[in-house]
């Protein structure tokens, strides 16, 4: 639909509005950023929290202070979150000081095209450890103790007797983090909105800001929605891979 | 022993690094918060402890900017949500639990469907409709907050919870109730919803935390600054007090105090793990 004229009179335009958007390098580009973000985030999110998870799972003191602490960037507002992240990502702020203090040059985390989106992507990780890392310690109570006493038996040191036995027990888990952080990767926003709204060159922009921007900012619902369908197909693939394989069981009628 | 002693040191060790990184974009805001105008927020070494110790920030940017409207806002909201979250899962789930009906297959993968649905892949249609019921806050108030809460009043995920909680009653609590002369409506609201209160305490916790949090939403329907919900409001203290790091921190840790207490409330909920994946992705 074409809502150039009206927002409630739209004309109907056919595939205009697709054929624009294959033709458009920003499109390609906005499509490039949220892949990258996807694999950078993934594999972290997918890896860093089982190693939290491990460790709050040995039987050591303070274990529920831990859980709050990691947590606590879950519950937290996004947007106050990203705020936080600009503070600290500021020209003259705390970690431009521990880079200048080890002898490099001042990074314009926010504001270079090359870093922008590594500075965003963090955010997005750092907010997600400990989600992630309560999943994962669900799944490490299943995990049989007799294996791990047969383990300790043969003399294991704490790294072969999680890669023999917790590994391969939580791979069901493991994959299931995969699929769930790569959706929510898709659908980042909040981010990219309050830090850099995209910028500087579009360097940071990802397809939901841009489905945002589009329809918000440059009134063009229809050129937006194309977009929205193309998300929508991304999303639907990784979801029918998520129900097919991890969630079977859950939705049996 | 001891080998397992020094390996605990180790673990330690690590935990704390994690829980500092964590914390600390938060107590570096908070810090800044709390600077007076006679330090630079921006010395090099950067100072943690405030040396120009202060709350003014605090009460100056709770003089210019109306938080308790956007707390009331985002009470309105979140508890709207939660309400309609709480009926309409469980009148959805119990038929799908319990009942034989025609199409109840076509209507359960109907809502199995809907999970693979993104909201920002249909927040465009679905801000159209929104427009076109008039549900937005430049008609009034009230149609603003049924606007903000209708897009999120039912998801699949809690149809989805309720219908297994519903299952995982006996069947012989009905019949014993209907022996009793209970009817179909009464079995559900005295029998039932009493059994499966966990599941909806469950469910409630989440839509809440969901809700609060929810910032695309309202951002993209809200035109009147006093309809603003909390991180709505947060994000404009950006463009209030444009480089004012010392305001806009002071503000972001007034708008996230309510739900710091509420989280370390109901801490059992988040962190036990038994309600593993209960929050949307």
């Amino acid at each position: 639909m074409d809502y150039s004229n009206n927002i409630y009179h739209p004309v109907f335009a056919g595939l205009e509005n697709y054929v624009k958007l294959f033709r458009s390098p920003v499109f390609y580009k906005v499509l490039w950023n949220t892949f990258l973000y996807l694999f950078v985030a993934v594999p972290v999110l997918a890896v860093f929290p089982l190693f939290v998870a491990i460790l709050i799972n040995q039987k050591i003191r303070g274990v529920t202070l831990y859980k709050i602490l990691i947590y606590l960037p879950v519950i937290v507002s996004i947007v106050v979150a990203a705020i936080a992240f600009k503070w600290l990502y500021a020209e003259r702020g705390i970690l431009n000081y521990i880079v200048t203090s080890l002898g490099l040059k001042p990074v314009g985390w926010l504001t270079s095209p090359e870093w922008a989106l590594y500075s965003v992507i963090i955010v997005t990780i750092w907010k997600g450890i400990g989600y992630y890392m309560i999943i994962y310690l669900a799944a490490l109570m299943s995990v049989p103790k007799e294996l791990y006493e047969a383990c300790d038996i043969d003399g294991a040191n704490f790294l072969t007797k999680h890669l023999t036995v917790t590994i391969p027990h939580i791979m069901p888990t493991i994959a299931l983090v995969t699929i769930i952080s790569a959706i929510s990767a898709m659908k980042v926003f909040a981010e990219i909105y309050v830090m850099t709204k995209g910028g500087p060159l579009n360097s940071s922009k990802t397809i939901v800001y841009y489905i945002y921007e589009r329809a918000f900012e440059n009134l063009d619902l229809g050129y937006a929605s194309a977009m929205a369908v193309v998300l929508l197909v991304i999303v639907m693939i990784f979801s029918l891979i998520n129900i097919f394989c991890f969630e079977r069981n859950k939705y049996q009628v | 022993m001891k080998n397992l002693k020094v390996k605990n040191i180790y673990i330690h060790i690590i935990l704390i690094a994690v829980s500092l990184l964590s914390v600390f974009p938060f107590i570096w805001l908070i810090s800044t918060s709390l600077k007076g105008p006679d330090e630079n927020i921006f010395a090099y070494p950067p100072a943690i402890i405030p040396s120009d110790f202060t709350f003014a920030n605090y009460s100056g940017v709770w003089k210019k900017v109306d938080f308790i409207a956007y707390f009331v806002n985002s009470m309105i909201v979140a508890g709207g949500t939660v309400l309609l979250n709480l009926i309409l899962s469980a009148m959805a789930g119990y038929p799908l639990a319990r009942m034989e009906f025609k199409g109840k297959k076509i209507a359960f993968f109907s809502i199995l469907a809907t999970i693979m649905i993104p909201f920002q892949a249909i927040m465009l249609p679905v801000y159209l409709i929104t427009l076109k019921l008039h549900l937005v806050d430049s008609v009034n108030n009230f149609a603003g907050y049924v606007g903000l809460i209708m897009p999120f009043a039912v998801s699949a995920f809690g149809i989805f919870l309720m219908r297994q909680a519903f299952l995982g009653i006996p069947k012989e609590m009905e019949e014993a109730a209907i022996v009793d002369g209970c009817n179909v409506w009464q079995v559900f609201t005295r029998v039932l919803i009493p059994m499966v209160k966990p599941s909806l305490a469950v469910l409630a916790i989440f839509t809440f935390i969901g809700s609060w949090g929810e910032f695309l939403w309202p951002s993209i329907v809200l035109t009147k600054e006093s309809m603003y919900t909390l991180p709505v409001g947060v994000n404009n203290l950006q463009g209030m007090f444009s480089s004012n790091w010392r305001f806009i921190a002071a503000g972001s840790i007034l708008a996230t105090i309510p739900i710091v207490i509420f989280f370390l409330a109901m801490q059992r909920y988040f962190i036990s793990g038994e309600n593993e994946g209960a929050v949307k992705g």
